[in-house]
């Protein structure tokens, strides 16, 4: 589905990150072509958040190159890289509880629209922040809520709505930090078509734990442990690659996490 | 469902047709007292309005505001002193110390968070008290008399009580419309993000801290412009104007009548000042009786009596229509 040849809208080179001793990033390459879902899986402690914290600015790294569409956004903060159209969703719910669910998109579009210091015209009657968040609460299927206040959600519409929010940036890429973390299975079936969806339209990294969706999403899939990626490829390699079997066995013996 | 004739509404209505009537009444009824007693209450209120702006849409627990009613106080009283009075000079010197003092109070405040914020701009405040206890010219700890009101162009006469409850009345209606318009805008929406989850709104990119200066800064020139109205309501400026009991009075009027509401602090302010007028006048431990019904609407109304007000109106639409309350 993917040209090989396509130009990476994400690339990773030389990536270290070290906390004390532990070394949670060792020498890491990724490249991510536009318009691919990227899975990047890996056992506990693989080191799969600090990369996405990495990508998304939250860390800098100890050394090593991020280009996002061709530009060189190492120095960059969070915020700068989501105006580029790198956004990023959230591996814990952060979002505006006492506010409504459409407020809550509408900042987020709000983000992206310039600075706030406009005084005087009502910015929930402003269709350049309301369409947009409508639309993309449409797409994250919440439309319904849209007037509800944030805190009333379940678990898995507050994720759905973390969705929502960084698509309301109209990302050229988004980051996906398990998103069906603490999801009931018809949730996680209904966060999965949502990304099938998507996927047409983005280029999307997902970091998941949930074996059965990466298998059935992604293009490829990068596997980590301790923080080195030890293979890439699309999903029938990976299944098939000895070393992941190996890295993945005490799991997989546990849970049966590989065999999908 | 949230049809005009709401008890929240009907309530707020009254309120306002009340407050604009109150001269006729008190005219017709040679009841002085009451224009004297709401004139105080009209001009509290606005002090509870722009307090309103940052403790209930911007989530800053300030416990300083009094502060401001003490500096355009004195700027009004400062300045009539030194023969200045016309009001084109004192009320704009009035609204500049304000926003200064709020400038810069706020950038060193709004680096700290929770309790370390309510110390330090309590500190400023009884800083601000203490200078000008000091003030020996200006009258120290007794205070300063106003021999003169300030002076506009006729036929505006603010000596004239019924003209000065009316611009009174005006300028708090204004401040809630525009407050009311603030928090609505883009703006308003960056500060109230800012109170509900500063950190996400930091990460999407919202330079927060700028935003709630600026919120900071329009509040305290609002409570400058009703310091510089009780001075001239009382004809009188003292240092006891901005002591932190009176920061706390700001608070509860705010509390009570209902935070992040439009005419929540304004319904704050009358309750609390009627009920005190009419305690006091029952009772010398009036405060005896005061303490236990704030802490009855602490508890059971969180969204003070504003909210009790769309509370009871939701009630009262599913009696009649019992699909409309859920």
């Amino acid at each position: 589905m993917i040209a090989p040849d396509r130009q990476p809208m994400l690339q990773a080179e030389g990536l270290a990150k070290r906390f004390g001793g532990i070394v949670a990033t060792d020498n890491l390459a990724l490249s991510v072509a536009a318009g691919e879902l990227h899975a990047v899986i890996g056992p506990n402690g693989a080191g799969k958040t600090t990369l996405i914290a990495q990508l998304s600015g939250q860390l800098r790294p100890d050394s090593g190159r991020i280009r996002f569409a061709g530009d060189d956004i190492i120095a960059l903060p969070p915020y700068k890289r989501s105006r580029l159209g790198l956004a990023r969703s959230f591996q814990i719910t952060s979002l505006f509880l006492d506010l409504s669910v459409l407020d809550n998109v509408a900042l987020a579009v709000q983000a992206h629209a310039g600075h706030s210091f406009h005084f005087w015209r009502n910015a929930r009657l402003d269709s350049a922040l309301r369409q947009p968040a409508r639309a993309a609460l449409e797409r994250a299927g919440l439309l319904n809520r849209a007037d509800w206040p944030a805190a009333s959600l379940s678990h898995g519409e507050h994720r759905l709505l973390e969705l929502a929010m960084a698509l309301a940036g109209k990302p050229r890429m988004l980051l996906l930090d398990e998103p069906m973390a603490g999801l009931g299975p018809e949730e996680s079936a209904r966060m999965v078509g949502m990304l099938r969806a998507l996927k047409s339209e983005l280029t999307i990294l997902l970091v998941e734990h949930d074996m059965e969706a990466v298998f059935a999403l992604a293009d490829r899939i990068t596997v980590l442990v301790y923080g080195r990626v030890i293979a890439t490829g699309r999903p029938d390699e990976i299944r098939a690659n000895a070393q992941v079997r190996e890295a993945y066995l005490g799991e997989a013996d546990k849970e049966g996490a590989v065999h999908v | 469902m949230s049809g005009a004739f709401t008890a929240r509404n009907v309530a707020t209505a009254a309120l306002i047709a009340g407050l604009v009537l109150l001269p006729v009444y008190s005219q017709v009824f040679g009841d002085r007292f009451i224009l004297t007693l709401f004139t105080r209450i009209v001009i509290l209120a606005l002090a509870a309005v722009s307090l309103n702006l940052i403790l209930g849409f911007g989530g800053m627990m300030s416990f300083g505001h009094a502060a401001y009613l003490g500096i355009g106080g004195y700027a009004v009283g400062m300045l009539a002193h030194e023969g200045i009075y016309s009001g084109f000079i004192q009320w704009p010197v009035a609204l500049l110390a304000s926003a200064l003092f709020a400038l810069v109070i706020g950038a060193l405040s709004l680096r700290t968070r929770g309790v370390y914020f309510i110390m330090i701009t309590l500190a400023f405040a009884q800083m601000a008290y203490y200078l000008v206890s000091g003030l020996a010219r200006y009258g120290g700890d007794d205070g300063l008399t106003i021999y003169k009101r300030s002076q506009f162009i006729e036929p505006l006469n603010l000596s004239n009580k019924v003209q000065f409850y009316y611009v009174c009345l005006a300028i708090l209606f204004g401040a809630i419309y525009l407050i009311w318009r603030l928090t609505n805008s883009r703006f308003g929406m960056a500060v109230q993000g800012a109170r509900s989850n500063e950190a996400r709104m930091r990460a999407i990119g919202f330079p927060t801290y700028r935003y709630r200066l600026v919120c900071f800064v329009i509040a305290g020139t609002l409570g400058g412009l009703a310091g510089a109205l009780l001075a001239n309501h009382a004809d009188f400026i003292s240092p006891a104007t901005m002591y932190w009991t009176r920061s706390g009075d700001l608070i509860i009027m705010v509390v009570l009548g209902g935070m992040a509401t439009p005419f929540g602090p304004l319904i704050g302010a009358v309750a609390l000042l009627v009920l005190e007028e009419v305690l006091s006048g029952i009772t010398e431990y009036w405060q005896i009786i005061l303490g236990p019904l704030l802490l009855l609407v602490v508890l059971f109304a969180r969204g003070g009596i504003d909210g009790l007000l769309s509370l009871l109106g939701a009630k009262v639409a599913t009696k009649v229509n019992p699909k409309v309350g859920s």
